[in-house]
Parts: structure tokens; sequence; C-alpha cells
């Protein structure tokens, strides 16, 4: 197995084009999968030495996220907590503290696992990200980006080199909640991130829910400007979006939990990331 | 032992009762301590185990010839590489085990009865080859249907296991064979009677699920046997004279043949006292004549080492509405996995033994399944089936209106009381324990909505057995200790500190250490709470004689008799005389070359009079109710350890003993597929407890002297893993008004008897 660890984006995709091999940015994914024979790759090639890849910035366009940039650097990132507090939540529940040390959001969305964590609230924050290929970059929508659990719709030599958020207008807020038996280190049975707008009373702008691990991918949650855009959530409203929630999933039954109870706690945390989303909004 | 009249339970103590350091504490924290896996010696092979894919199947053939001829590979066994042994039951602690089915757990024989049944073991000169030989190893199947529970292994059209066991303890006897390998039966009295006489009557069934110790550290050992058949092992095992007995039966060799010596150990918890990876490394390093190390990845460790059973149990109390129980009556049906051997038994003896009752049955069953078969975990087999009683005995409270604390109080076992098992308890903490829980700050603290307290009892009887120690006085007049029971729980300190005590010499002088099977006479493992209070006599008793040797040493330099010397603080002392004339400890030791030689004293024993240990926890819960999370909020685990020797290490054993059983009560399971494969084999999805899952748990130490013992000690090890299933799923109970009765209480499990009941 060689290991290269190129210096520009170029050199990066030219060595990811050759038969096995595979990207490392923190590795928290590719070395467990390594060391239990799960992949055997023939070149592992260390993107982080490409420029923009570990680095976060801000713009009057919006946010730039690293896809190498460490989680831990994400949380301790003040302006961009203040900003997207879901979207640094969701984050910040993946895995360990020294997990946190090494955790990438490239390696989050590209590991392609429904249960990912970070993936719904970038959803919901409407980001998008930037793929680096041999032909140059593209930009997709993140929810583009998963076909099925494990796979992608990168190509030969193509990689995430970052992501780019909003500036969110005033009057924003999101949260991010999941579902896990233990208080930490375990995996999502259902996560939920949600972004919404306000206007000055307070009436619902924009609304935008993903929901994780009730399906193949991640699901972006259809008609919810219908029930929410000009009004306040109230009982109906929660209700309704309770019932769409659940209505969305298409979980499997394993030993994380019951199609039922996936149903179930869908709406649950539909309904509480509203409520947390909408408390930010309007104290934003 | 008994006639040890000298007691310490008045004495004013200076060690004992304190918290220094652990001697063996820096190694743990710097990293140099030497676990299972961390030993090894030039030319060593590694090891690798091929395992069954199958829940159940006949083994056709096994074809090693493409193995053995990859170069590299240097040793393949099977099971003709071990000899066959007639079914006989020999008695191993709180366990019963019989060598014919050990010898077919190490290495199957006629059949695979579990996925990951060893199957076959290679060596070979590095990882890579090994792997590549085990997938060259040709095993030809006929796959058999399976069972998993004991509900439908108890079937008449089960499949069998093992078609000729016949059931055990029934009249009249089967004529044909099932997979019910035995009933037991213990208590008193008359049930009928007393339901008849009860004004209120609580019957209940409850299940618990297979859950395994979860300890850190897969087993793991080195075995180096010499061309003259002389073997040397190093293992994480919790009783290094078992694994020499185990490994010399499996193999062939005598006793003195096999030196085994104990690594440091990564927790055991009763899991690590029988053997799996140890007989296959000696057999390869026998045919290999080269070491051979062998380690489980966590997968085997889940599916091929001994986890306990899982169970279904039925638990009928009757009352008077005053809260005197009238009868007391369960049944208890434990998985045993792939070979007999569930601790139905002594859950079976445990069920009521809280309570002092005129009319109590417990009938258990050890049934085969085809999962592992199960090892000890703390307090085998008693959280179960208490687990059941003190569920009932909490829902009997709510219906009669009465305090749990009272109810159980009322009915308390005490100094006299027929144990449901027998005999006649002594002096135990039964309502010592109870009356501190319900004087602690906890137990009337207010509760926040959605919450709810649980109460609950536990009872565990701790063991003695056969024990053998050694004191050697340094000529520095330090001392060293020489002790047969592996330390897993902070024992070194403990011994440490009784020798300081009765020489009254700092602790600091004293260095203990865990000798190899050579270097003492035969100790029985370490388990059923039995190193402080078993050592601790032997400890006591040896360095008596010590200082019996010291003052008679000093009595030649003064030329005095004997019994005009008294040992004082770490001195002899002239008891009559002129003036006051002390010798140190250092300054006898100094000269013991010309008052007789080296002075060292040891004691073998077979210790008995161990005393019960009752504890009563107290735990908050707060219930999510649309999710069904159950969080603990609060949690006080309260035990009679007799005598603390160290308290610290007391509070630690309460502390892991509480965690272990919230893991049990909240999220541990063994979660199986239709063909028998066990899906969580690692611990991300194989749910104990994170740090963050569990509260400070405060510990309060009652000490009710156990009279067998020099300081008094009883072993607490085991009873605080008893009360937490219980005290939980009480807690869960009265937080949602409905009456919880299967464990994990998961969330979906959770949730679901919230929606539908």
């Amino acid at each position: 197995m060689d290991y290269v660890a190129p210096k520009t984006a170029m050199e990066a995709s030219e060595a990811l084009v050759q038969d096995g091999a595979f990207a490392l940015a923190g590795g928290t994914d590719l070395l467990v999968k390594l060391k239990t024979k799960f992949i055997s790759p023939n070149i592992v090639v260390d993107i982080k030495q490409v420029p923009k890849i570990t680095s976060i910035e801000e713009s009057m366009d919006g946010w730039w996220i690293g896809a190498a940039t460490p989680c831990a650097e994400i949380v301790e990132h003040e302006s961009l907590c203040q900003d997207w507090p879901g979207v640094v939540e969701a984050l910040s529940l993946i895995g360990s503290t020294q997990i946190q040390g090494r955790a990438t959001l490239g390696g989050n969305l590209c590991n392609a696992s429904p249960a990912a964590d970070s993936v719904p609230a970038l959803i919901a924050a409407n980001g998008t990200c930037v793929i680096s290929g041999q032909t140059g970059e593209r930009e997709e929508p993140i929810e583009n980006i998963v076909i099925s659990p494990g796979a992608t719709v990168l190509a030969k030599g193509e990689f995430i080199l970052g992501f780019k958020l909003p500036k969110p207008p005033s009057g924003s807020g999101d949260a991010y909640l999941r579902l896990i038996p233990r208080s930490e280190m375990d995996i999502a049975v259902v996560g939920v991130g949600t972004s919404v707008s306000v206007d000055k009373n307070k009436k619902i702008t924009s609304i935008r829910i993903s929901l994780g691990a009730i399906a193949p991918t991640q699901v972006i949650l259809d008609g919810l400007e219908d029930i929410f855009i000009g009004k306040e959530p109230d009982e109906d409203s929660i209700n309704k979006l309770v019932s769409l929630a659940e209505s969305a999933c298409r979980p499997i039954k394993d030993k994380r939990g019951t199609i039922e109870y996936r149903t179930k706690i869908a709406g649950v945390l539909a309904k509480r990331t509203l409520n947390i989303a909408y408390e930010r909004a309007t104290n934003h | 032992m008994n006639d040890m009249t000298q007691t310490n339970f008045e004495r004013a103590l200076k060690i004992v009762g304190s918290r220094p350091a652990r001697p063996d504490g820096v190694d743990k924290v710097t990293g140099r301590a030497l676990f299972g896996a961390d030993k090894s010696l030039p030319n060593m092979l590694v090891g690798r185990v091929l395992r069954s894919p199958y829940a159940h199947a006949k083994i056709l053939s096994i074809d090693t010839s493409k193995a053995e001829k990859l170069k590299g590979v240097k040793a393949i066994i099977t099971s003709v590489d071990f000899e066959d042994f007639p079914s006989e039951f020999v008695p191993n602690g709180e366990m019963v085990v019989n060598m014919k089915d050990i010898t077919r757990n190490v290495m199957a024989r006629e059949k695979v009865l579990y996925v990951g049944h060893t199957v076959a073991a290679i060596a070979a000169t590095d990882e890579d080859i090994a792997e590549q030989a085990l997938a060259l190893i040709d095993v030809k199947y006929e796959v058999l249907p399976h069972v998993l529970e004991v509900e439908d292994a108890e079937k008449s059209d089960a499949p069998l296991l093992h078609d000729d066991m016949m059931t055990i303890g029934v009249e009249p006897a089967p004529t044909s064979a099932s997979n019910v390998a035995k009933r037991v039966e213990f208590g008193f009295g008359d049930v009928e009677k007393g339901f008849s006489e009860a004004d209120l009557v609580v019957e209940r069934e409850f299940t618990t699920q297979q859950v395994h110790q979860g300890y850190i550290e897969p087993h793991a050992c080195l075995a180096s046997v010499s061309e003259d058949g002389q073997a040397e092992l190093w293992c994480t095992t919790q009783g290094p004279f078992v694994v020499r007995n185990f490994c010399s039966k499996l193999l062939g060799f005598n006793a003195a043949q096999i030196r085994v010596t104990a690594s440091e150990i990564g927790g055991g918890f009763g899991g690590k006292t029988v053997v799996y990876l140890e007989p296959l490394a000696l057999a390869l390093s026998r045919k290999s004549c080269r070491p051979v190390k062998m380690e489980m990845n966590r997968a085997e460790v889940f599916t091929a080492s001994g986890p306990t059973s899982g169970a279904k149990i039925w638990v009928k109390i009757g009352v008077k509405n005053n809260g005197q129980i009238t009868a007391g009556d369960c049944i208890l049906k434990y998985q045993a996995g792939a070979f007999q051997g569930a601790p139905v038994g002594p859950g079976a003896m445990c069920a009521f033994a809280p309570y002092d009752l005129t009319n109590v049955r417990a009938v258990g069953y050890d049934i085969v399944v085809n999962r592992p078969k199960v090892a000890a975990y703390r307090a085998p087999g008693g959280p179960i089936s208490e687990y059941g009683v003190e569920s009932v005995i909490d829902e009997i409270a709510l219906k009669i209106g009465m305090d749990p604390i009272d109810l159980r109080l009322k009915n308390a076992a005490k100094e006299g009381t027929i144990a449901p098992y027998g005999p006649k308890l002594g002096p135990i903490g039964m309502i010592e324990t109870l009356e501190a829980a319900k004087d602690h700050p906890h137990y009337s603290a207010p509760l926040g909505p959605n919450q709810a307290r649980g109460v609950a009892s536990g009872f565990w009887f701790n063991i003695g057995g056969e024990t053998s120690s050694s004191i050697t006085i340094n000529e520095d007049g330090t001392v060293g200790l020489t002790l047969g029971t592996p330390d897993i729980g902070g024992s070194r300190a403990s011994m440490a500190m009784m020798a300081s005590e009765e020489l009254g010499v700092p602790m600091e002088l004293i260095k203990p250490i865990i000798g190899d099977t050579n270097s003492l006479g035969f100790n029985f493992l370490t388990g059923g709470s039995r190193a402080t209070f078993s050592t601790g006599t032997t400890v006591v008793e040896s360095t008596r004689e010590a200082i019996g040797e010291l003052k008679k040493r000093a009595a030649l330099l003064w030329e005095v008799s004997l019994d005009q010397v008294e040992w004082v603080d770490g001195h002899a002392r002239l008891i009559s005389g002129d003036e006051p004339k002390t010798m140190s400890l250092a300054q006898i030791a100094k000269q013991a070359g010309k008052t007789g030689g080296p002075i060292m004293a040891n004691c073998s024993m077979n210790v008995t009079g161990a005393g019960p240990s009752l504890g009563t926890h107290i735990v908050d819960v707060e219930v999510d109710k649309e999710t069904g999370r159950v969080s603990i909020i609060r949690y006080t685990a309260i035990q009679d350890a007799g005598k603390a020797i160290h308290p610290a290490y007391v509070e630690g054993q309460l502390q892991g003993g509480a965690v272990q059983g919230i893991g049990w009560a909240l999220n541990e399971e063994y979660i199986y597929n239709d063909k028998g494969e066990l899906e969580n084999t690692g611990f991300l999805d194989y749910r104990i407890p994170v740090c963050s899952d569990v509260p400070m748990i405060d510990t309060v130490i009652v000490e009710v002297p156990n009279p067998n013992h020099p300081y008094g000690v009883r072993g607490v090890g085991e009873t605080p893993i008893i009360p937490p299933l219980a005290a939980i799923s009480n807690a869960v109970s009265r937080a949602t008004n409905k009456r919880f009765d299967e464990l994990p209480l998961s969330p979906p499990k959770v949730l679901a008897k919230l929606m539908h009941g």
C-alpha cells in the first residue's frame, strides 16, 4: 500500500484516479475500515495539504469550511458558531473528544452513511460543496452527493475541497438533534437538522428540514412552506410537521431500532428541532 | 481459621480503613504495567482461530492439508489434538464444570454449537500468513436447525444440542434427551398455604437478555513449550492455578510441567475464570516447539467467550396488608449457552435471600441454546432472579401503599434467619443497609418532572476456598508478600495494608506481588468476592507467624525467654527489665543470619466462613416519554462491607457494580439475527455505559463485621451489580405508571410499552 500527500488539488486528483486509491482526510472512518480489512487500498491519498482544504473563511457571500478541517477547530470558531449553531452542534456530536481532533465534514459526507450527523444539518442550512477533479472544480448542493449507503456521485479523481454555507439573514436559527441510546459515542438512530428564518413579526419566512437515518440517504421534507410560511408555529402546524416527518420515513429495522421507533422519533425530533431553531431565529 | 481469637473489630486501627495509593498504581497510569497481550518472546509465532460460521452444524470433515503447505505455517490443531473426557461434573467456585464439555468448547468435536465456536487453530510466522492459512482450511458442515431462546429450546420438538442429555433433577427420570440440562429447587414451608393467607398476591413474568462482562482487555496469552515438555504460560486470568489445572487436564501435562503467570488484568468480572485461547496456544507451541501468542479481537470476545445468561423468570409473592410476606415462589429459566452450566442454582438460592420467609420456593432450569457457553459474571445468576423478586416487591409496595424500604424492613433477613437455600444466617447487614438508605438525603430529595425514584436490595453469598500466600522479611527491614489471587480490584493494596497493620511497619515498605503457580500452593481464583476475605485471612495468619519468629529472634539476641518479648508498632519490646528495651523489625532482620537464617512464613488453608453481603440502591431516573430514553439522574449504592480495608476500593467496587448493572438495565443485550449470528459484536452497538451516561455514583459503606475474618471483611465485589436492574426498572415503572418487566429498558422498548402498554 502506497501513501502520498499531494500539495495541490490537481496532484491529488491525479493520485486519486489510480485503481484502488482512497482519499484520507481525518482517517476516522478510513483507518477503521483498513484495520478491519473492509478495504485494502493500493494507495492512500492524504489530501490535507491541498490549499484551502483545512481553512475556515468568512466573506460577504458566506462561509467556507475546508473539507478536511478537523471538527475540533470548527467547534472553536466563534462567529461560525453564532451563524450556524445547529451545524456546529451536529458536527460536534461525531465520535469522541479524540475523534473530534481528526474527524472532518468531507469525511462525514463521503463515508455516505445514512446516519452521518453533520449531513442533515448542512442540508438544512442550504449548504453546497465544492468538488475538485481533474477537469477543475464544480459546486453541488450537499443533498446531491450521497446516492445510497456507502456510495457518492464523486467520479474517479474527484474529492470534496470544501463546503459553502450562506450568511444567514437576521432572524435565522438552526438546530440539530439526534436520538442515541447512550449520551455520546454512538450512532444516530434518527437525526434531524432544521433551519428557519423569521420576519420582524416572528412569522416564518423560510424553513428547511432534513432527516437522517430514516431512509437510505438523507431526506429533505417537502411541503413545509404550505404549513409554516407567514405563520408562527402552533399546535396545528406542529402536528402537521410531525405527520409529514413520519410519512417521509422509509427506515430499515435493524439492531439500532425498529421501523415504528424510527418513524415515531423522526416526528419527535422534527418538532423539537423546529422549536429550538425557531427560538434561536426569534432571538437572532 | 475459626480459632483466630484475636479479632480487630474493636482495636484502634492505623492503616486498615485508610486510603493509601495502590502499589500498582504508577505502572497502571504510566502504561508500564504488562497486560495479557504485552509479553513477547524471540521466535514467537502468531496463533489464530478458525471459528464456526454456523449456529448449529455437524462437522463432516476438516481438511488442513492446503493450509499446512503454506510457507510460514508451523502448526495446525483441531479436535484430534485433544483427548476426549467422559461426562463428569466438578465444582469450580461458583460454577460447576464438566471436562467433556470444556474440551468441546475449547475445540469443537462432533458439532459446532454456536457462531464463533472454535474449529481449528493455526500458528504461523506472522499475522498475514496465519489469516491466509485460516482461509485454506476446508471444513465441510451439515447445517442443523438452531435454537436461541429458552422457551423454544425446552419444547419437545426443539433441535437438540446434545442428543444424550437427560434432564437431571426431575422425577421420574426422563427417557428421552432434551435441551433442559437440570432442574433445581430450594425452599421450605408451604407456598400454597402462604398464598391462601395473603391479602394480596402479585405474580409477573420477566425477561432478561444475555449480557457480556464487557472487560476492556480481550483474552490474550503467550505459551512456550520446550522440547522436553516444560511449559510456560503468561495470560490474563482471574486464576492462574485454575488455568494450570484446566490446561494440564486438557493437554495431558502434569501440574508441575505448566507454570502459569497471570498478567495484569484489564477487567474480568468472572469472565476470565475459564480457558479459551490458553490450551490452544499451549497445543500449538507443543506442536511447533516455538512460543505462540494469541489474542482475541473484540468480535471474538463477544461471540466466543462467556457472557451470562438471558432468562425467562416468573415470580409470585403474597403479602398481608401490613406488608408481611406470606409466601414467595419463582421459576427461573436460564440460558446456559451451548453447554450446560447456567448459574441458575445460585440464582435460585439467592432470589429471596434478602428476606426472612416462612414459605418460599425457587425452581430453576438450566437450558442449553446455540449461544456461547456462559461464564461467571459478577454474582452469577443473582442479578437475574433478584431483579424479578425486587420488581414484584416494589409493585406490592405501591399496591398496598407502603414505602418500599419499610416493606423490605418488615421482611428483612437478619442474624438467625433461615436462608431459603438452607443455612441459618450469621450477622448480616440487610436491616442496616435499608436504614442507611432511608436516612440518606437522596431518599427524601425532591424529584423533577418525568422523574421517579426506585429502590432495590441485593444479596450475595461470597465464598472462601483454597488459598495460599507467603511473607518474607527482607534483610533491610522491608517485606515481601507473595499472593496467589490476581489483583482485579486493588487487593494488593489491601493485603499490604493488613500486613502493615499487623507488623506495624509502613505500607510503603511492603511489596505485594502475584506469584506464579510454582511459587505457592494452590489458590482458587479471584472470584466470588473472595480475595480480600480469603487471601487476607492467610496474609494476617502468616504475618502473625512472622511476628512470632521476629519475637523469637529478639529473645535470642536479648538472651531472654520468648514470653518476655512483645511486638508493638513494628518493634520487639522487652516486657520487663530495668530499662525499656526495643528492637525494630529492620534491626532484627539485619541480624537474621546469625539468629537462624532468613525469616519467612506462609499460610495455606481452605478458608471458610465467608459472610454474605447485602446492598440497597436508590436511583432517580428521568423518562423522556416521547422517545423512551431513560436518563440516570442520581444514584446511591449502600452496602455492608463487613469491614472496608481500603474504603476507596470498596467504593470503587460499589460504583463499578452499579455502572455494570445500569448497562444491563438500560441498553446491553446480545442481538441475534435469524441465522443465529450475533449482530452487535462491538462496543458501538453493544452499549455498555459511557462516562456521561452515569452520574457520580454516591456510596455508603455499612460495616457489620464478619466474625470469621480477622478484620471483619465480607467481600464486596459482586453484590453491587444485583440491585441496579430492579431499582432502575422500578423507577421507570413509577415514572410512567406502567409496570416494566423486560430488560433492557432501551429507548425503543420503553417507547413501545408507553405506546402499546
